[in-house]
């Protein structure tokens, strides 16, 4: 169990970034966290990933306080899959999945036929196992992401922290890494993704964490956190969540909406400064 | 299911093919120069350095085997090699295929060092002292100032690197136009453009362990460092002590980069250009960058060396010439694997 309590972080003081952060994950969970842009979500990942050090509350992983964990052992229990990797030079997609074994090596050490095992291992479970000899930068954006969570994998750490996993994907692939994300937490892992999609908390997370201006708004099952009500309050912007139906099942979508008429209540959420512009 | 694939198959044949090609164009270039040798005469003077050889040939064929030519040829090898290497760490861990070992300013600092010596006209280990001592001295600085006054990232270092470079080279421009300008400026001059042709033996004592050591060190490293070409934050996140992998990649590349440039004085472009040969020939994993862009830099290097011996009346500068066939050879790689640079 991932617990996370009381979490405060700031650059410089006296304007904090995140306020009273507490939440929980278990293994074989999915948390969807969704907030605005700059609303704290990529601070929190890098608290969590040791990149950055809390000033205040504490981060646990089953009794285990991370921040006296050196970090190649806090790499074993958590791993990371950026949005995108700044990646230089033309590496082979096995070379770059690799990587992710090297906190496992002994110092100097070269990779033996198990570290090799493990990687092919990972890109067959990702369905990504015919691209093993391919160069990385030549992948398309959806490829590129399933040889950065096949990298995560072979850490064999116990939880995920996807960052944006399905951001610049088209549907198809945004389906894909949904569909391994939750694979994974099948196998297990415990995961964290964040997101700019709602609907994604409903198609994939069992969860859902809406985080605003560094302070949790609500958490709990998508059903009961992401309601129209609660994303228009946390984007500042119309939205309407809806039930759909289409090859005989029920879905929830969300809707972010151009026009509202009277319902949800414009002149609320209207830019204040078109409001103060005389209208010539 | 597991078998090795793609540039891994090949690696050991070309590595093996390159060390072999190491070796013939060592021995070979001990017929190169004026003082015409033939095989026998060599192989004997050699193999008599080390063992009882019945003594057939003069004092002066002694010292043109055993004091000038082995020095130089040996020189030419692993200052080609170091600079490569070091190219191809700094080029890995600052994610840039544009970056050459003097990126934090270590040839500045060198070029410095030696100037100002020149200037009162020094013994020539006290310009080579200087200069060892201002190389280090510069990267330290970027390095301080990084840390100091930055966020410690890498961005900031190589900025800190530019500043700390010019502020070298203004002080070296300093240095020339105070050089007296019949005797100083000329031995400066002469100095920045590199040349093999004052390597001895002794320089060698240092030389050899300096690169060795520090190959050694790098190789330890070799998977970390691959990681930092997926950026820093990345490599943190799977379990790489960033900072300890940064400094031991630019205390040895610096070490490998001012032993160089002390003795011979500044070589451009092998240091940018064979890491890029090496990629094209085995791939970006560093392990095998490395090991690969020391013996091409070193092949390199010994040849450049061997037209400068076996052509000219003269000893043509060193650095000039590894500039004048680094562009070219540039250009020819942007133009095959170009399109691939980010």
């Amino acid at each position: 169990m991932l617990e996370v309590k009381h979490l405060e972080f700031y650059y410089r003081a006296g304007r904090p970034v995140l306020h009273d952060v507490s939440f929980q994950l278990d293994q074989g969970e999915i948390l969807c966290l969704l907030g605005p842009n700059g609303t704290g979500k990529t601070t929190l990942l890098n608290c969590l990933l040791g990149l950055r050090r809390q000033k205040g509350g504490t981060i646990v992983l089953d009794e285990t306080d991370l921040s006296h964990l050196r970090i190649k052992e806090r790499s074993k229990l958590m791993a990371y899959v950026p949005q995108s990797t700044g990646l230089a030079f033309s590496y082979e997609v096995q070379e770059v999945v690799m990587m992710g074994r090297v906190a496992h090596l002994a110092p100097g050490a070269a990779h033996t036929a198990k570290d090799r095992e493990i990687v092919m291992q990972a890109l067959e479970l990702l369905h990504v196992d015919h691209l093993a000899s391919r160069r990385f930068p030549e992948l398309s954006g959806g490829e590129r992401q399933m040889v950065l969570v096949a990298r995560a994998i072979v850490q064999q750490a116990e939880y995920l922290i996807l960052d944006e996993p399905t951001a610049n994907l088209d549907y198809s692939n945004q389906i894909r890494i949904l569909r391994a994300i939750r694979t994974l937490a099948r196998e297990g892992y415990g995961v964290l993704m964040t997101s700019h999609y709602p609907d994604h908390a409903f198609l994939a997370c069992s969860r859902a964490l809406l985080m605003r201006d560094g302070y949790v708004m609500c958490s709990g099952t998508p059903e009961e956190t992401v309601t129209g009500e609660s994303l228009t309050r946390l984007y500042n912007t119309p939205v309407a969540v809806s039930q759909a139906q289409a090859f005989g099942k029920e879905f929830q979508v969300c809707i972010p909406l151009m026009e509202t008429g009277d319902a949800l209540g414009e002149e609320n959420i209207t830019a204040p400064d078109a409001a103060s512009t005389p209208d010539g | 299911m597991t078998t090795l694939q793609g540039h891994q198959r090949h690696y050991w044949w070309k590595l093996i093919l390159l060390i072999a090609v190491t070796v013939v164009g060592f021995f070979w270039s001990f017929f190169i120069g004026r003082y015409p040798l033939t095989i026998g005469e060599v192989i004997d003077i050699l193999r008599s350095s080390f063992m009882p050889v019945e003594r057939y040939w003069d004092d002066t064929m002694t010292t043109v085997v055993l004091n000038v030519r082995f020095s130089r040829i040996l020189a030419a090898i692993l200052v080609g090699g170091a600079l490569s290497a070091a190219g191809a760490s700094y080029q890995t861990m600052f994610k840039n295929p544009m970056v050459s070992p003097d990126l934090l300013g270590v040839s500045a600092g060198a070029g410095f060092g030696a100037a100002f010596v020149m200037l009162g006209s020094g013994a020539w280990w006290e310009i080579q002292s200087s200069a060892f001592f201002f190389g280090i001295l510069a990267v330290l600085l970027a390095y301080l100032i990084s840390h100091v006054f930055g966020n410690r990232s890498i961005t900031v270092l190589v900025l800190a690197g530019v500043v700390v470079s010019s502020f070298f080279q203004a002080l070296l421009s300093i240095v020339k136009t105070l050089a007296d300008t019949e005797d100083a400026l000329p031995s400066i001059t002469f100095w920045l453009m590199g040349s093999l042709g004052k390597v001895d033996n002794e320089d060698l004592t240092l030389l050899v362990p300096i690169t060795q050591v520090s190959l050694f060190l790098l190789f330890l490293f070799r998977h970390q460092i691959d990681t930092m070409a997926a950026g820093e934050a990345e490599a943190a996140t799977m379990g790489v002590n960033v900072p300890l992998v940064k400094g031991v990649v630019i205390l040895c590349s610096t070490l490998m980069t001012v032993v160089s440039v002390s003795f011979c004085g500044i070589i451009g472009w092998v240091g940018m250009v064979v890491p890029h040969l090496a990629r094209a020939l085995v791939g970006a994993s560093y392990g095998r960058l490395v090991s690969v862009s020391f013996f091409i830099g070193g092949i390199v290097l010994l040849l450049v060396d061997n037209m400068i011996r076996g052509t000219m009346a003269v000893d043509l500068p060193l650095g000039v010439l590894t500039s004048l066939m680094g562009t070219p050879v540039f250009v020819l790689l942007l133009a095959k694997s170009g399109k691939e640079w980010h």
